[in-house]
């Protein structure tokens, strides 16, 4: 599948990955070089492969309380949540951000591979409340512009006041003559904004942000810096850090099941009954140049104890980080285990999350 | 993507240069762009031995990483320390400055001439 940017970004000089059944931009030009643009200056990403589902209707509120871990209908009109949907062995289907864009009205963010059972799932969970889920996916675009000049660029092209938009919120404005919904989220550990727009606007608005940041050091960037700059804001990454087998607490993500909401959630008896994590999700930091990937071994002594889900060489902070479920007994900062990289033990050392925090 | 016509190339995407028997190798501007940005190189030590076809060092970019095959049978003469402290260069010069390491060799294997390379990049 392509994005409506598709041609935008050949016309760039992207290099192209499949993520999700999408052909999606890897990098433009390099992925320190994109890296470092988001913590310095800014970066404009295409996100359109996520999932937008729309729910409105009076019970809308109550439909997501049930489908989702968190507590939407306290999320006050305007702003947004990040979320859980959970399977009944209270597994996680995917992690999501939730906007409330009217009193019966919400947006649900899903990634790309997950969008479809999402979709479907809350089509199935919203049976019985005054409802209408309408997935929006293959209508709607979504870029992200984030990076500490962000909010110069998106305020030279929009009326919004983004003095009163706060992290977490969304507001309906438009750019370049366009509508968009903007949203100040994202994916980086950095300030920024989400723009969701149609398709058919998708390229115009591009267009209008690129423009607008030139002097602001805005350069298009491709998701392998997406997910090293995730990485170090300590995120979870579904499929890596999340599945459908794990366990949220023991993602450190409990504060996202909310037990304390009235009536039954999918997942609900599951969570309440599930003892203590106990493996949970843990960073690690380690010298040298040679960083722990995806699957492999975490040890302690000579004691295999768990399981690397995301590593590389940091580019902000010049040595390898990752993360890792372990022990509960080895989670503790300043725990020194080690990670076998193809073949050769590493030290490493358990650290708090996330690695690398804006000032 | 450049593939100078005077060099021999692997299908692990080497390339080979061979002065007497002395040879020269490297990772193509193909395989260095399919990396990404190289951040950290781990090269086989000078006066040892190496055989064709099997790993002899590590490329690692932010996004993967990547086996060094040992294109040819032979004794490493050097190893280029540059590129280890500066492994940005086998993207920025990946036929000059980002050269790896070199091979003493007694005899060389078949290889890849330039428009045999260009096709084998052309596939899929």
């Amino acid at each position: 599948m392509k994005t409506p940017l598709h041609d935008v970004h050949s016309g760039l000089g992207a290099s192209f990955t499949d993520f999700a059944g999408w052909d999606m931009p890897v990098r433009y030009s390099s992925d320190l070089a994109e890296h470092r643009a988001v913590r310095e200056a800014s970066g404009l990403f295409d996100l359109s492969h996520m999932g937008e589902i729309e729910l409105t209707g009076p019970q809308a509120a109550d439909a997501l309380d049930y489908a989702l871990s968190g507590k939407l209908s306290a999320v006050a009109v305007g702003r947004a949540r990040y979320s859980m949907m959970c399977n009944e062995r209270g597994g996680v289907v995917d992690d999501l951000v939730v906007y409330r864009l009217g009193e019966e009205r919400y947006l649900v963010v899903a990634n790309a591979g997950n969008a479809a059972e999402v979709s479907a799932e809350l089509v199935r969970r919203a049976e019985g409340f005054d409802t209408i889920v309408d997935d929006r996916s293959a209508e709607t675009a979504l870029i992200a512009v984030q990076g500490p000049t962000s909010a110069a660029i998106v305020g030279a092209v929009s009326d919004a006041d983004l003095a009163a938009l706060k992290y977490f919120a969304s507001v309906p404005t438009t750019v370049g003559g366009r509508e968009v919904l903007l949203a100040r989220t994202g994916y980086t550990g950095e300030d920024g904004f989400e723009l969701f727009v149609a398709n058919a606007d998708a390229a115009a608005v591009w267009q209008v942000l690129t423009e607008a940041g030139e002097g602001h050091g805005l350069v298009p960037c491709g998701l392998a810096c997406r997910d090293t700059l995730r990485l170090e804001a300590g995120m979870p990454l579904y499929g890596n850090e999340l599945s459908a087998d794990g366990s949220p607490f023991a993602a450190n993500l409990g504060r996202v099941v909310r037990f304390d909401k009235e009536g039954d959630f999918v997942g609900r008896a599951a969570l309440e009954n599930q003892p203590e994590p106990e493996t949970v999700l843990v960073g690690l930091t380690g010298g040298g140049r040679r960083a722990p990937r995806h699957g492999y071994r975490v040890l302690q002594g000579d004691d295999e104890v768990g399981e690397i889900t995301s590593g590389a060489l940091s580019p902000t902070l010049g040595h390898p980080i990752a993360m890792a479920y372990v022990p509960v007994r080895c989670s503790e900062p300043g725990t020194t285990l080690s990670a076998d990289i193809r073949g050769r033990l590493e030290p490493v050392e358990v650290v708090a999350l996330p690695f690398y925090q804006r000032r | 993507m450049t593939i100078p016509q005077n060099l021999r190339y692997t299908k692990e995407h080497e390339w080979i240069s061979v002065d007497g028997d002395v040879v020269t190798v490297g990772i193509t501007a193909f395989a260095a762009e399919a990396l990404g940005d190289v951040v950290f190189v781990e090269l086989p030590e000078a006066g040892s031995e190496v055989s064709a076809g099997t790993p002899c060092g590590e490329i690692e970019s932010t996004k993967s990483v990547s086996e060094i095959y040992a294109p040819v049978d032979g004794e490493i003469t050097e190893v280029n320390q540059a590129v280890i402290d500066n492994p940005e260069s086998v993207n920025s010069d990946p036929y000059e400055q980002g050269w790896l390491f070199k091979v003493r060799v007694e005899s060389m294997p078949e290889l890849m001439d330039a428009a045999a390379y260009t096709a084998l990049t052309q596939e899929g």
